[in-house]
């Protein structure tokens, strides 16, 4: 099938490998992928933060970049959580019964990664291979927002030589939530030392996850802290290949 | 005290070793409670549907529910008052105790009664309130101020607890750290009230509308001494609290203590309607309390905070509360529901700060027994705080604003992904990047060499 991607303006900006994954990935399991190159950020920073109004000509301008694909991934439970979740109420609070109808039908289609995977493509071993010891961290818009459940587990678990190991009270929040580690950043470090305590206690090597912010926010102190684990997007583990 | 907002005070608490021992404890073993009981129960998302259906229909037909309670109070021997603010909810109270020569009061724990400041309020009338809940009598022995909603001294150990009671009720006698001991310390000291003491009040967890009936939910056993003993019995009642049917109850005394302690049923369910010969108070007052909830009301997203029935399971689950504990809210309600209910009771420029004290994790939602859906209500007050300039500085206003415009153009924004590659440009300000206190404990990401639209453009 056809999938248009949307990459995520932090995907974009930061993280492409995660997006080079998402299109190897898919082209191998024999899909086309399509890129509206007119997308840039959901409005999610905007709208969480109290800039609801501003965040309003980003919905439209999804709307017009993704309306009339047929089905959109993204390598962000967040950002696809934003679209799904939010869009709705935005557009009631622009009081514009035509958006909220446009988003109302181009919601649905908005998927994350393993949810198209495992829903639309109903594949669960991709052909992947990574000997490497893994850990997952199930981000809290994937599991809460979205209910992806276990789709990303099982699809590491059909992953060639990928060792799984349980992360300790994973459901926990890393702390992240945006705008958040800056406004509450003391608390936001509380909650991440105590994630970083789990997921070294595992003896991974690799921390994995459905979202690059939440992945920046626990990489970015593994790597400070010098600590030799690092941290990867799902769809690279996916991705990578003997 | 002055309120220094939630960041400052967070970061105040969260450098206490003891408190954050102490909360990690208290709140990881009430949640594992909680889990396993729910679990129990095949039918809990109904139930969950259900608790919410009710209050949801008690909130929109508020004014015909609380003029139903009003007449069968009245019907069944019971006085009715109407407060439009803590004030007047105060001033009833006192003019009560004074009209019955009365200097002294006992008081089941109630939640209504702290946030209007009543203690304080009698005691300027001469008249002093003596707290019974085992937690609120901690708290208020040491000065202290509740840190949890259903366990006050949560953020007290046992060695902190022995050493206030030897100080205060045991007048110097030295006490066992044994929690039976220290129980028994308290037992003597407030059977001694029970008995001398005619005149209470009390909070309610719910008022039936259709019955007349008041009912107070606790696990000690000290609020029904004080609704069954005195002469007198006050109740102040959030007008939130109406239930319309006595079959509603079934839903929430489900719902409640399974949320709440973990128990599978509560220890003491305490209902009264009215005054009866011979039996209990002879005389009782019901005091209906708006104190900035009918305002909560008229809010189209934020009025499902007003479903609340107090559980805590929220704060239990919070990975904020759970770490910060309560006082870093500087509100009588704190947790997530705190965060949505108090900028809302009080006006979003009273607590500007709470509703940024989460991050929108949804762990509140999934535990939350009406389904408030907490990260909603959270979100939905940051805009109203920054439209109604209750938040947000001139600079974040700027920046959010560019940020917007570079949002909505792709020439903006394919030019400032360029800059930020050469460490310049709106992008670099963004609220992680290089400029923001990011940095204090994680490495930013290595800048790429190629953005994900510049590979895909350059793809054979």
């Amino acid at each position: 099938m056809r999938v248009a991607l949307f990459i995520t303006c932090l995907g974009d900006t930061l993280f492409p490998a995660t997006g080079r994954a998402v299109v190897e990935l898919l082209e191998r399991l024999g899909h086309e992928v399509d890129f509206p190159e007119e997308q840039t950020c959901c409005g999610q920073m905007h709208a969480n933060t109290g800039y609801q109004l501003e965040a309003l000509p980003l919905v439209r301008r999804f709307v017009r970049a993704f309306g009339h694909a047929d089905a959109v991934v993204s390598p962000s439970a967040s950002c696809v959580g934003m679209v799904r979740d939010q869009y709705a109420r935005l557009a009631a609070l622009d009081g514009d019964p035509g958006l909220e109808r446009e988003v109302g039908e181009l919601s649905p289609r908005v998927l994350e990664l393993s949810e198209l995977l495992v829903d639309r493509l109903g594949v669960e071993d991709v052909g992947a291979s990574f000997p490497h010891a893994v850990t997952y961290h199930p981000t809290c818009h994937s599991a809460r927002l979205l209910g992806v459940g276990d789709r990303p587990r099982r699809l590491l678990g059909a992953v060639r030589g990928l060792e799984l190991l349980d992360l300790p009270d994973s459901a926990e929040c890393c702390g992240f939530g945006g705008t958040f580690a800056i406004k509450n950043a003391d608390t936001s470090m509380a909650m991440l030392s105590d994630k970083l305590r789990s997921v070294l206690d595992t003896r991974a090597e690799v921390c994995v996850a459905a979202d690059n912010s939440c992945l920046m926010h626990i990489g970015g102190a593994l790597r400070r802290q010098r600590s030799g684990v690092r941290t990867m997007h799902l769809a690279e583990v996916l991705a990578a290949t003997e | 005290m002055t309120n220094q907002g939630f960041p400052a005070a967070a970061r105040r608490d969260l450098a206490d070793s003891q408190l954050r021992r102490n909360i990690a404890n208290a709140t990881s073993t009430i949640r594992a409670k909680r889990a396993k009981v729910v679990a129990e129960l095949p039918d809990w998302q109904q139930l969950r549907d259900a608790g919410a259906a009710i209050k949801a229909r008690a909130l929109a037909t508020l004014p015909e529910q609380l003029e139903r309670l009003e007449r069968s109070v009245t019907d069944a021997g019971g006085n009715v008052h109407w407060a439009r603010d803590g004030a007047e909810a105060n001033a009833i109270v006192a003019e009560i105790a004074r009209d019955r020569g009365r200097r002294e009061l006992i008081k089941v724990k109630s939640l209504a009664t702290d946030e209007i400041g009543m203690n304080e309020a009698l005691e300027a009338h001469g008249i002093h309130a003596i707290e019974t809940d085992l937690a609120e009598l901690i708290v208020q022995l040491s000065d202290d101020r509740p840190s949890h909603i259903l366990v006050p001294a949560i953020h007290r150990n046992r060695a902190e607890i022995r050493a206030l009671f030897e100080r205060t009720i045991a007048e110097g006698r030295t006490l066992s750290e044994e929690p039976e001991a220290l129980a028994e310390e308290a037992r003597r000291y407030l059977r001694d009230r029970f008995l001398s003491v005619p005149l209470a009040v009390s909070g309610a967890n719910f008022g039936v509308a259709e019955t007349g009936t008041v009912c107070v939910v606790e696990s000690e056993g000290n609020g029904r001494f004080c609704i069954t003993l005195p002469e007198t019995l006050v109740t102040v009642m959030g007008i939130e609290k109406v239930l319309p049917e006595w079959r509603d109850l079934e839903v929430m005394l489900q719902l409640l203590p399974r949320s709440s302690t973990g128990e599978r049923m509560n220890p003491y369910t305490s209902p009264w309607t009215g005054v009866r010969e011979g039996d209990g108070p002879r005389e009782f007052h019901l005091i209906l309390l708006d104190a900035g909830r009918t305002d909560v009301l008229a809010d189209e997203v934020g009025r499902q905070a007003l479903r609340c029935i107090r559980c805590s399971a929220c704060l239990n689950v919070c990975p904020v509360y759970s770490r910060t504990g309560g006082h870093a809210y500087e509100s009588v309600y704190p947790g997530p529901i705190g965060a949505i209910l108090t900028p809302q009771l009080q006006g979003l420029d009273q607590a500007p700060t709470l509703p940024w004290a989460s991050s929108l994790c949804g762990a509140c939602y999934e535990v939350c027994p009406v389904k408030i859906d907490i990260p909603q209500v959270l979100v939905h007050l940051r805009g109203r705080a920054v439209r109604e300039g209750a938040a947000g500085g001139a600079g974040e206003r700027r920046l959010f604003g560019l940020l917007a415009r570079v949002f909505n153009s792709r020439r903006l924004y394919e030019g400032a992904q360029r800059a930020a590659r050469l460490g310049r440009g709106p992008l670099m300000r963004l609220p992680f990047g290089p400029l923001s206190g990011w940095t204090e404990m994680r490495d930013l990401p290595e800048p790429p060499a190629q953005s994900f639209r510049d590979w895909w453009r350059a793809r054979p």
